[in-house]
């Protein structure tokens, strides 16, 4: 323990390491895991009544706060951890470090363009 | 003195096309795959909320466009959520440091089964009352 805080050692991480980004990725993954125990459940709920619905009730519903609210945060939970897990996936199996970067980008990219259309769209439902 | 013709018995590594997975590395791999799937699935819901804040005629066609087959998918989408929820907080036990033995971590699978089936058949059987009720 002493002998490790006085002399630099190659088996401890200094600082944020050397990804420099220390915890955060298994962090954020867990947190927004976490979030999508209560989320997940009550969009499943949401959905299941929408099912066979005309469109004016869908809106209706989709425009009130509460349910609104919950597609929101969902949305945003749902992405961001898919875009987290997915990229440990790519870590795992793509081995080349140009396709490995390039598969990253371009699903992270993806993932953020649809997240704001998702979140842009009920946002216009609950604001309109 | 050695036979030529027979070669020498060397242990094989987990030949994939006919190794059965144990219950553990299958769980594990399970849960890559759904999530890799529900992804997909997240793009269908994005394709939906933006449907149905653009209008009725672009909602009728995402509606048209998902029926029939679209709802089995909403199905699948189901099962593996339920697979994902139920699997993911076993994991989330295993990061607090708990249940890492062998014989935990499989009786939390066999669990985790349980639920998997038991929320399925509920989604799956409320949704099929939804839809042909």
């Amino acid at each position: 323990m002493s002998k490790s805080q006085t002399t630099p050692s190659l088996k401890t991480a200094r600082g944020l390491g050397s990804a420099k980004e220390g915890t955060d990725h298994w962090w954020m993954q867990r947190l927004s895991a976490v979030a999508m125990m209560l989320l997940a459940p009550l969009m499943i709920f949401l959905v299941i009544t929408l099912i066979g619905e005309p469109y004016d009730a869908v809106v209706a519903k989709m425009s009130s706060p509460l349910w609104g609210g919950i597609a929101l945060l969902f949305v945003c939970a749902s992405f961001y951890h898919a875009h987290l897990g997915l990229q440990v996936v790519i870590e795992d199996y793509i081995g080349g470090h140009a396709a490995r970067l390039t598969l990253i980008i371009l699903i992270r990219g993806a993932l953020i363009i649809l997240g704001l259309i998702a979140v842009l769209s009920v946002l216009r439902l609950m604001l309109t | 003195m050695t036979d030529q013709d027979t070669p020498v018995q060397r242990p094989l590594s987990p030949h994939l096309q006919v190794y059965r997975l144990p219950l553990l590395p299958l769980m594990s791999i399970s849960h890559r795959v759904t999530g890799v799937g529900l992804t997909f699935g997240t793009l269908v819901l994005a394709w939906w909320l933006a449907a149905l804040a653009t209008g009725p005629g672009a909602y009728d066609l995402f509606i048209r466009f998902m029926n029939p087959l679209g709802g089995l998918a909403l199905l699948g989408w189901m099962i593996a959520i339920a697979y994902h929820f139920c699997n993911g907080i076993r994991h989330l036990i295993w990061d607090t440091g708990h249940a890492l033995d062998l014989g935990s971590a499989e009786r939390a699978g066999y669990l985790v089964l349980v639920g998997w089936l038991v929320l399925s058949a509920a989604m799956v059987g409320s949704a099929l009352l939804f839809w042909l009720g």
